[in-house]
């Protein structure tokens, strides 16, 4: 087992230093995400116009993967729409499930070596779960 | 036996996990199984598998005297009578038993339920779900710093309306070993009676349920060497007899009309159905093999290698102990400043040593440290100072990942 493929620089940045990681001021939707298995907890707050997601941040505790993970999202969601977020979810779930991947994930990619470690899949995901329970309007979502 | 021989007799000891030597170091969630008690466990289906107490055939009088003789042996390694003995699934089944049966039928509004601040979610929830039913209060003795029960409070919380009290011998994340006698002493001062969960308690220190004066004391076999699937509640006699049923069903019965069903004696009482009887028969085997090394010598053997391990990790930078209690046994639960637990768990598993990351089920007490969770490495018989050296390299190369 390669450590090095599951904790690569640019999730161990990302993990100590978090981007947007702040709660956003006039915020439209948020959701908390909950890992019951080992208590992470994302929240994501956006600011939703019209379809497109024109801010988002997050707040929370989690390990280096689910904090790195959330980082790392905020960034390549912003300014997207609600369907080609969708589709960028799909997409990452089945990155780091093993399954085959249909458009180039960009910098979500490094979030590959996820695959070799099931149980930390809900880690990775977290923060996107969150994500799309803020979109479609509910509170809360657990990845269990 | 030298201890230095025992990982033999410990099948899935042997094995390479990641390219590395497996170092289990997970035994508060559960042990590895000795030779012995496998073979006990597949002899048992290989020669004399049969229901029992139920057949006049030599199979099911072979199987219902290897049971009974479990029971006997675990009644014997606690010191208590046969009797009192009741096969359950688990420590978890064991307190729910004792919630059903001795204390829902005791609780009326506003009656209160003692429990304490370092329990496991299995010493809660069943406390917390009869308190709901009959409007009665759960009340919390807290712990310190140090991870060690306030005492003192004990006099001030219990009262007239206490009904009950439960907390356990020795805490699962914290690895305190509470002052049980003392506590059992107050309770009975004030005619409260008392559940000790000794899930973490009888596989590291010597029990003696008399001495400790416990009304019921239980535990999990498969913390102890023994299968999954059975445990052990213990239970004053003369309480187990004014003790409603817990389930019903054949064995637990002596005649049944659709009138008027007569209970049996306990403690076939509460073994409704057939009962896990493979497992039981392991369990007993697991006490042999216990006996032969000797408690004492265990707990001597693990109390040196949870000092060596606590001094070696104190000595790192970054790391803090989480339970401090001058009385400890076998669990060291720790953090490492600004890594999480579960990338600690799977750093150190990539080097082939288990631990358990999480909040062990004891969620009140990860609250109290205001922290999410901790590493811990619970050890065991077969640990040696070898699997303590590599358990501290691994923290070093975790710290080395996050640098
Ligand atoms: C202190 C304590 N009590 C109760 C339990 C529950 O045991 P089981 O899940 O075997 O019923 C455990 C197991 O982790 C424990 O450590």
């Amino acid at each position: 087992m390669n450590l090095d493929e599951l904790y690569q620089e640019v999730i161990l940045d990302h993990s100590k230093n978090p981007r947007n990681k702040t709660e956003l001021e006039n915020f439209t939707h948020e959701a908390k995400g909950h890992n019951p298995l080992c208590g992470d907890q994302i929240s994501i707050q956006i600011i939703m116009k019209g379809e497109e997601i024109s801010d988002v941040k997050f707040t929370g505790a989690g390990c280096a993967i689910s904090t790195a993970s959330a980082s790392i999202l905020t960034e390549a969601i912003k300014g997207k729409s609600k369907n080609e977020i969708e589709k960028i979810f799909e997409n990452f779930h089945n990155l780091v499930t093993g399954n085959k991947t249909e458009e180039d994930l960009g910098k979500l990619t490094i979030f590959e070596g996820v695959q070799k470690y099931p149980v930390r899949i809900k880690c990775a995901t977290l923060s996107w779960h969150a994500l799309m329970a803020a979109i479609n309007g509910e509170k809360e979502t657990s990845t269990e | 036996m030298p201890l230095s021989d025992i990982k033999s007799d410990f099948p899935t000891l042997n094995q390479k996990i990641n390219d590395n030597d497996l170092i289990y170091l997970d035994n508060a969630a559960t042990t590895q199984k000795p030779i012995s008690v496998i073979n006990a466990v597949s002899d048992y289906y290989k020669k004399t598998n049969s229901n029992i107490h139920r057949g006049v055939h030599t199979l099911s009088q072979e199987a219902t005297e290897k049971y009974e003789n479990a029971r006997k042996k675990i009644a014997k390694f606690i010191n208590s009578n046969e009797k009192e003995i009741i096969f359950v699934r688990g420590a978890t089944e064991a307190i729910n038993l004792v919630a059903n049966s001795y204390v829902r039928p005791l609780l009326k509004p506003k009656d209160q339920i003692i429990i304490t601040e370092m329990e496991h979610h299995a010493n809660i929830v069943p406390w917390q779900i009869v308190c709901n039913e009959k409007e009665a209060e759960l009340k919390i003795l807290p712990i310190n710093k140090k991870g060690e029960l306030v005492i003192n409070e004990l006099e001030k919380l219990i009262n007239e309306k206490t009904k009950f009290m439960a907390i356990n011998h020795v805490s699962n994340s914290l690895g305190t070993v509470n002052n049980i006698r003392k506590i059992v002493e107050i309770a009975h001062k004030h005619n409260v009676r008392i559940l000790i969960d000794g899930a973490q308690a009888v596989q590291h220190i010597p029990v003696d349920v008399k001495k400790i004066d416990a009304d019921f004391y239980c535990f999990s076999g498969h913390k102890i060497y023994a299968p999954t699937g059975i445990g052990v509640l213990y239970g004053k006699k003369n309480l187990l007899e004014e003790m409603p049923p817990y389930q019903g069903g054949g064995d637990m019965i002596k005649s049944v009309t659709f009138e008027k069903t007569i209970y049996n004696d306990v403690p076939n009482k509460f073994e409704a159905g057939t009962p896990n009887i493979s497992g039981a028969i392991g369990l007993g085997t697991a006490i042999d093999y216990i006996l032969e090394i000797g408690i004492e010598n265990i707990a001597k053997h693990e109390a040196e290698l949870l000092n060596y391990a606590s001094e070696k990790i104190r000595k790192i930078d970054g790391v803090d102990i989480i339970g401090n209690a001058k009385d400890k046994a076998s669990v060291l639960s720790f953090t490492i400043e600004n890594i999480h637990p579960h990338d600690i768990g799977t750093i150190m598993d990539s080097q082939g040593v288990a631990i358990r990351a999480g909040n062990h089920c004891t969620q009140p007490i990860m609250d109290f440290y205001s922290i999410p969770a901790t590493a811990r490495a619970s050890f065991a018989i077969y640990n040696d100072k070898t699997d303590v050296d590599k358990l501290i390299s691994s923290v070093r190369k975790t710290i080395e990942v996050f640098r």
